[in-house]
């Protein structure tokens, strides 16, 4: 609470278009910025100060000092307030407390669901990855558990137990250990049942020049040899190779094809942290741009590259599930340390090969999996602690990108909707929630974690039916098997629901999902009502009792209309501000702006505007269609754990 | 000449037929004078594929052995078919000279200059009838129907004998209180005689949207009285309408040298005119064979397939189609002004933009029957002169004359408003498919000649059968349906921002595999609201 000097600014405007804005009351709180309109409906939005991104303030004007506040989550919130001072200490109050400096600090060790304790160790259980591997029906002749890593002594950023093949001896698994960066030996990630395939990940060999270890040799040949069909294996090298040859020099690099006998070395060229963050920059900045043309859209998106990193990692995950799942052939993923590219690699080739992972609960394990438990570096890529701005990259986000791309191309084939994947989003940078804290599973269990934090999936569990796709359907063609996804580059679009920022807030759209899931609800309820007259009708019909039968034709009365009519349909655009439009027509514009609050203005319009009005106010209701409410979900719990 | 003269080789065997995404299979060829069909018949099933020739947008053949060994064994030939629709298909044809016979058939038929020709005067199927009147409706059934038009409006047939306009039809709206020779004057002062004339009117409000061509103002500034009269009075004592010129100042300056212009604010001193700059004619149609040939390279990279996107710029003309009609619409619906629109000839863009306008507006017209009603109004019967404007498509290589996609562009626009609200609409994207697939072959007479005129001379309505009506067919309608369809009174405003304009995937990847998938997810829409309709 130090830091917060003016803890309650009044007259605040709130920017939401060029056109619309509303005025209210800003409160800062030690966890978040708060905005209620000074409406009837007291609107409130909430943004969590670990979420905030920057604060920047422009120069104070006539009508106040603009803050504008950018989210991790690409949230971007516009302000004019009145006082210069009070512009000044919000923004000094904000910038330190949207950078903490310890753990401690971080937002997940205060927030207090009103959970007891038995309650919290469980929700903590609640994914499970002793059982995930076993649901892979892994055959224990081939693999086994190794303790080598107990006590995380073989590599710190792994997790203490470890699947390697049966044969691999004691010394070969401490030899390989040795022979990786940071210890990160080969170890198994995915097993595929249907052709005894395997998915094994491992950082880069230290091979530098000519370097060699016979045990990483003979681990790799364990590893072929623990899929008996097969005569060769794939070791997917997944940085370009001209990254890879680099790292030589450096004492690392990748494996010498005539060391390692029958594997074959692919190079997929993913790009660095540092290009994606830099490419990802500039998406934002195409999301931002407040009126550009079509052309100004199109060439920004080619100009930043994003979708062309996308495309190598589902090329990387393509390329993976083929060779699993229709050559038969095991595939051992690394990358530098192995815990960006390969994670991203991995999982994307996983939801490919596995329809398990396409599901709900699938994906929470599928992350738990592939990037908690094997040290994806949460806590420096998503900047949860003020740090070396350098560590920090967007690899999550495509991961989640990926996902999102797939759901396009197939729609039927994913349990979860886009705003499960913006949810999760959210959460890896919010710090609300203890599951995406630190950077390895050992600094999570020294930072004792489980015990003072809360984890976000039984909380996203039992919010599931919102984060529900109405056209997946266990039985569906694209839910069986492995996906077989088209990379033509038509396929690739812009990701509106994630990075259009500046088209959030101005309008909202009718969102066939939506009320799809509706009817799907509204559905299943009446079939439930229809199977409880029937019994009823049954139990009548057993006392011969007649004149009830007209029952089942009320049903109808009962229904309540699922679908969203009005409050969904959008705000008229700003269709006068042309980008490098005519300079012929300045006259017209201030001349509507003129007229346009005088129509507002006057009770007395005609009955369409007044409906129309109407239609914007209750936008905020229906802004979600993106996932993109302004309201923190988590707001209720929030007002208790303040209070 | 007849027809059947073109055909030299009408059957060839043992042909094999590759399309996108399908195994090749082997069959007999056949060429009539309106169709190429495919048959393969293999132990009980059999399977056809024809094809309207008219469809056919470019041929190209290869052939083996062209010089040297005429006849030779094994010679063959393979032709490759780029319809219209945007489906490419190849032929591989045993025998050089049958080969060469069906190109040479194909190319001849495909191109018939003469309308009574066309398949449509030909095509009876015996569900139809050709009695009882053709079409859907006309303008003095809409002015009936329309009530709030009978105290201003009135119906004019000065161009009942197409004398004052070619292009328009016999029957016209105007504002009552001008009379027939005040129109005569007034057209003989725009292009090509399209004298301002009701487009639409507001159903709240009374507001309207007009549409004409460009006034002839020419270098010396020429005016007219009776077309000033006929603007004032439709905003009949409101203080203020809008001109929409869907051309730059510049440009509309520059159409004065060549006897055009634009109506100046002294002598029509209550309306005010917004310059809004639209591609038109060529560079559109060229726009379209850029889109095309960019969705079907496939080798391409995320970076090359965004930059021929862009170079394309057919995005670039659903932006400015859908902001103007925006522009329209917030003129008419929210300040509460008439409007009037035009470009230069007022048959391509002003017809986009006044029937976008109505899309957004008029809950009226987003049903399937009000939809069709609109194209019919706005489009055939307004003059849109369909023949010359879809004569080629995408991937034809003649010189390009007078093609030009504005239909398709609308189809376009109002699948990106169904996109962005896909429950205020009551028609599905199979409509707007169809109807982008019959505007350039079609077994119907609709989409023929260039103006009513022109279909009154061919015969057009007494021998051909109409789409909209065969559409509106029960059974058949129900394809066209939108299965989340919850009609709203309200405005549908589209986002412009490009962010939220996409490629019609729909149209432009209709043949690979990605349409596939989304034809999957639609099934299963359906069965979902199916299901739901059972249980209530």
């Amino acid at each position: 609470m130090e830091h917060i000097r003016t803890p309650k600014v009044e007259n605040v405007r709130m920017i939401v278009s060029p056109r619309k804005s509303t005025v209210g009351t800003l409160y800062l709180s030690s966890t978040h910025t708060i905005f209620v309109e000074n409406s009837e409906a007291l609107k409130e939005t909430w943004v969590l100060h670990s979420l905030v991104y920057n604060v920047e303030r422009l120069p104070t004007n006539s009508s106040g000092s603009p803050l504008i506040i950018r989210c991790k989550n690409f949230h971007v919130y516009r302000l004019l307030i009145p006082q210069e001072k009070d512009c000044l200490d919000v923004l000094a109050c904000l910038t330190r407390l949207s950078r903490p400096e310890h753990y401690g600090e971080l937002f997940c060790f205060s927030f207090n669901p009103n959970l007891d304790k038995e309650l919290r160790e469980k929700a903590w259980g609640f994914i499970d990855l002793k059982a995930e591997f076993s649901r892979m029906g892994i055959p224990r002749n081939l693999w086994q558990v190794t303790a080598a890593n107990h006590e995380y002594r073989l590599s710190d950023t792994y997790p203490s137990e470890l699947f390697v093949p049966k044969s691999a001896s004691p010394a070969v698994i401490v030899g390989s250990a040795k022979f990786r960066s940071r210890g990160r030996l080969p170890v198994l990630c995915y097993f595929h049942r249907d052709t005894s395939a395997s998915i094994c990940r491992s950082s880069q060999p230290l091979s530098g020049f000519s370097a060699r270890s016979s045990e990483d040799e003979q681990m790799l040949q364990a590893i072929m040899k623990s899929n008996p069909l097969s005569e060769f294996m794939y070791v997917v090298d997944t940085r370009p190779k001209l990254n890879a040859m680099a790292n030589r020099a450096a004492g690392k690099g990748y494996e010498n094809e005539d060391n390692y006998t029958n594997i074959k070395l692919q190079f997929i060229g993913i790009e660095n942290i540092h290009v994606m963050r830099n490419s990802q920059q500039k998406l934002i900045d195409v999301g931002e741009l407040a009126a550009p043309s079509m052309s100004d859209f199109l060439w920004g998106l080619e100009n930043s590259g994003w979708l062309k990193h996308i495309k190598a990692v589902l090329d990387a995950g393509v390329f993976i599930a083929k060779a699993v799942a229709e050559e038969g052939v095991s595939v051992l993923v690394h990358c530098s340390d192995g815990w960006d590219r390969t994670a991203q690699a991995c999982s994307v080739a996983s939801v490919l090969l596995d329809p398990y992972y396409r599901t709900i609960k699938g994906l929470m394990v599928l992350i738990e999996k592939d990037w908690v438990s094997f040290g994806h570096k949460f806590s420096h890529r998503y900047a949860h602690l003020d740090g070396d701005p350098k560590e920090v990259s967007p690899v999550m986000d495509q991961f989640l990108e990926c996902m999102w791309q797939l759901m396009q191309q197939f729609p039927c084939a994913f349990e979860f909707n886009e705003r499960f994947l913006i949810q999760l989003h959210t959460h890896i940078y919010s710090c609300q929630y203890g599951n995406f804290i630190g950077n390895c599973q050992k600094e999570r269990r020294d930072l004792r974690l489980q015990e003072r934090t809360h984890s976000l999936w039984p909380h996203l569990w039992e919010n599931r039916a919102e984060y529900t796709n109405p056209l997946y359907r266990t039985d569906h063609s694209q839910t069986q098997g492995v996906l077989k996804p088209l990379t033509t580059a038509y396929c690739f679009k812009f990701w509106k629901g994630m990075y259009g920022c500046a088209e959030k807030s101005v309008a909202s759209y009718q969102s066939s999902a939506d009320c799809l899931n509706a009817v799907r609800e509204e559905s299943q309820q009446l079939e439930e009502e229809l199977s409880a007259h029937q019994e009823r009708l049954a139990q009548l019909e057993e006392r011969k009792t007649s004149g009830e039968r007209k029952k089942t034709n009320k049903l109808s009365e009962h229904v309540r209309r699922p679908i969203p009519t009005e409050s969904e349909l959008s705000s008229p655009q700003d269709y006068f501000t042309t980008p490098r439009s005519e300079k012929n027509t300045p006259s017209f514009t201030l001349q509507l702006q003129l007229a346009t609050p005088h129509k507002n203005g006057d009770p007395d319009d005609l009955s369409t505007g007044s409906d129309f009005e109407s239609g914007v106010a209750d936008l905020s209701s229906y802004s979600s269609s993106g996932g993109d409410d302004t309201k923190d979900p988590d707001s209720d719990e929030v007002v208790k754990a303040n209070a | 000449m007849e027809l059947s003269e073109h055909i030299k080789t009408a059957n060839v065997e043992d042909v094999t037929l590759r399309r996108p995404f399908h195994p090749a299979l082997r069959g007999t060829l056949c060429v009539t004078s309106h169709h190429l069909l495919f048959s393969n018949r293999k132990d009980e099933a059999s399977w056809q594929l024809l094809i309207l020739l008219k469809n056919i947008d470019a041929i190209e053949k290869s052939v083996e052995n062209l010089f040297g060994y005429p006849r030779a064994v094994g010679s063959s030939g393979t032709i490759t078919i780029k319809c219209k629709d945007l489906l490419v298909l190849q032929l591989e044809i045993p025998g050089m000279e049958e080969c060469l016979n069906i190109a040479s058939s194909i190319e001849a038929l495909s191109s018939l200059e003469s309308v009574t020709e066309m398949y449509p005067f030909f095509y009876r199927p015996s569900h139809l009838t050709l009695l009882g009147p053709w079409g859907l409706s006309t303008t003095e059934q809409y002015y009936k129907q329309t009530e709030r038009l009978w105290d201003r409006w009135r119906v004019s047939k000065v161009n009942s004998d197409y004398s004052v306009c070619p292009s328009y039809p016999s029957a016209v709206i105007v504002p009552r209180e001008v009379d027939d020779d005040k129109l005569i004057r007034s057209a003989r002062f725009r292009q090509g005689g399209r004298f301002p004339v009701l487009s639409y009117c507001h159903h709240s409000n009374g507001m309207v949207i007009m549409r004409s061509s460009q006034p002839l103002t020419g270098a010396n500034k020429k005016r007219c009285k009776e077309d000033e009269l006929l603007l004032q009075a439709v905003i009949d004592g409101s203080e203020l309408g809008y001109i929409i010129d869907l051309r730059s100042a510049q440009q509309a300056q520059q159409a004065r040298m060549t006897g055009g212009g634009f109506e100046s604010k002294s002598c029509y001193r209550h309306w005010k005119r917004i310059h809004r700059h639209h591609e038109r004619g060529k560079v559109v149609q060229e726009s379209l064979i850029k889109l095309v040939e960019a969705c079907s390279d496939l080798s391409h990279s995320v970076d090359r397939w965004l930059s021929k996107l862009e170079n394309s710029k057919w995005l670039s003309h659903v932006h400015s189609a859908l902001s103007t009609a925006g522009l329209v619409v917030e003129c008419v619906e929210r300040d509460g002004h008439s409007v009037l629109v035009h470009g230069s000839e007022g048959t391509d863009n002003t017809l986009l933009v006044s029937s976008l306008a109505q899309i957004i507006l008029d809950p009226a017209s987003r049903t399937v029957t009000g939809f069709l009603c609109l194209l019919e109004r706005e489009w055939i019967q307004a003059g849109h002169p369909f023949q010359q404007r879809c004569a080629h498509s995408a991937y034809s290589h003649a010189r390009l004359k007078q093609e030009c996609p504005s239909f398709l562009l609308l189809l376009d626009c109002v699948w990106q408003v169904w996109r962005q609200f896909p429950l205020a609409l009551e028609f599905s994207e199979a409509l707007l498919l169809r109807l982008a697939q019959e505007v350039y072959a079609s077994n119907y007479g609709t989409f023929l000649c260039n103006n009513e005129q022109e279909r009154c001379a061919a015969g057009v309505k007494e021998n051909t059968h109409c789409l909209f009506q065969s559409m509106l067919k029960p059974d058949i309608e129900e394809q066209y349906l939108n299965p989340l369809y919850e009609p709203t009174d309200l405005a549908i405003w589209p986002s412009v921002h490009p962010q939220s304009l996409q490629l019609w995937t729909g149209m432009f990847l209709r043949w690979t595999e990605y349409a596939q998938n989304m034809e999957e997810a639609r099934e299963e829409v359906w069965s979902i609201v199916k299901e739901h309709r059972e249980r209530v």
